[in-house]
């Protein structure tokens, strides 16, 4: 009697007509530990849909990905913030006068004042030298002029001797 | 919407996105990226949410819509996803082995079913949805439904009477 319910039930299954009480009732027949022989075919099945749906999401839904933006927008402030700072106190740090040296480092300075100068008077030595060279160029384009009145002179000779 | 509302709204359904994002995507891993994926696409259009008349239904839809995007662009990449879900159910009697066996077979053959088929089975046999609610989740009517339907379950029972005359003879 129950097994003839069930066979209908089936037969409407496999068309699709169960309603979800209907399927219910195959559900639980079939997770019985016994069934009929004949229908061992439809256990799995519905052993393998009431195991699949306990299935669970279980990793975290992360929803404040707003937040962690902001929290990089005002990190990134904050590290544009420092650096400007840094570069403020570099700076200020360099324009030092010379009245607030040290003796040491007054001392230093002088020193290297000093090496400076030595080396720039052996350049204006160079540079004297270098305009005696100046000189000596000059006095040869004088001596080209002259040869170019040679030529002249030589040009006129040609024509008088041609003449003759 | 405070998180706590939109959780409250959620939690009821996420099982069942991600396991429909499983049927259809296989890969563990895979499904709970797409659940998590949907679940924030949610949140974020959280403003809108009071505006649907039946959440749980959108989000089916969205899930369905996601895994079939996600599951083209595989194919275009010739890629496959690899699952690795080989889990224990912790077994003691020889029976219920075999029982667990025919069972896996299950989710083999479902695997094989044409995506409507399989994602319609999955509705209906596994997550219990009346049949106007599926119509309404996947924008086909309920004639329709009741074939792919019938049509799927046949398969299914047929590949299992195979497999189990294979292990008896």
């Amino acid at each position: 009697m129950v097994l003839d319910k069930i066979e209908k039930l089936l037969e409407k299954y496999d068309n699709g007509e169960t309603t979800l009480q209907e399927e219910q009732q195959l559900k639980s027949y079939f997770s019985q530990e016994t069934v009929a022989p004949h229908l061992e075919v439809y256990k799995p099945m519905f052993v393998y849909f009431l195991q699949t749906q306990k299935e669970e999401f279980t990793k975290t839904i992360p929803l404040q990905p707003k937040k962690t933006y902001t929290l990089y927008k005002w990190i990134s402030v904050a590290a544009i913030a420092v650096l400007m700072f840094a570069v403020y106190i570099q700076v200020g740090n360099q324009s030092k006068g010379l009245e607030d040296l040290s003796q040491d480092e007054l001392m230093a300075y002088n020193q290297t004042m000093e090496a400076f100068n030595l080396l720039a008077s052996n350049f204006n030595k160079g540079t004297e030298s270098v305009d005696a060279l100046a000189l000596m160029s000059t006095s040869l384009d004088r001596g080209t002029e002259n040869i170019s009145y040679l030529g002249e002179f030589s040009n006129t000779t040609n024509k008088i001797l041609k003449n003759e | 919407m405070t998180q706590a509302e939109f959780l409250n709204i959620v939690m009821p359904f996420k099982d069942k996105v991600f396991r429909l994002a499983k049927r259809l995507l296989v890969s563990q891993e895979e499904a709970e990226d797409a659940t998590q994926e949907i679940l924030i696409k949610l949140w974020r259009n959280k403003q809108k949410i009071q505006d649907y008349r039946n959440v749980e239904a959108f989000s089916m839809t969205m899930t369905k819509n996601f895994c079939l995007d996600r599951l083209k662009s595989k194919h275009a990449q010739n890629l496959k996803i690899v699952h690795s879900n080989y889990q224990d159910h912790n077994v003691s009697l020889q029976k219920q082995v075999e029982l667990n066996d025919s069972v896996d077979w299950v989710s083999k053959i479902m695997e094989e079913l044409p995506e409507q088929q399989k994602i319609i089975l999955q509705l209906r046999d596994i997550e219990q949805y009346e049949f106007s609610e599926i119509a309404k989740m996947l924008d086909i009517n309920e004639t329709a439904i009741r074939v792919s339907l019938s049509r799927a379950r046949k398969t299914l029972r047929e590949k299992l009477t195979k497999t189990h005359s294979y292990g008896v003879r």
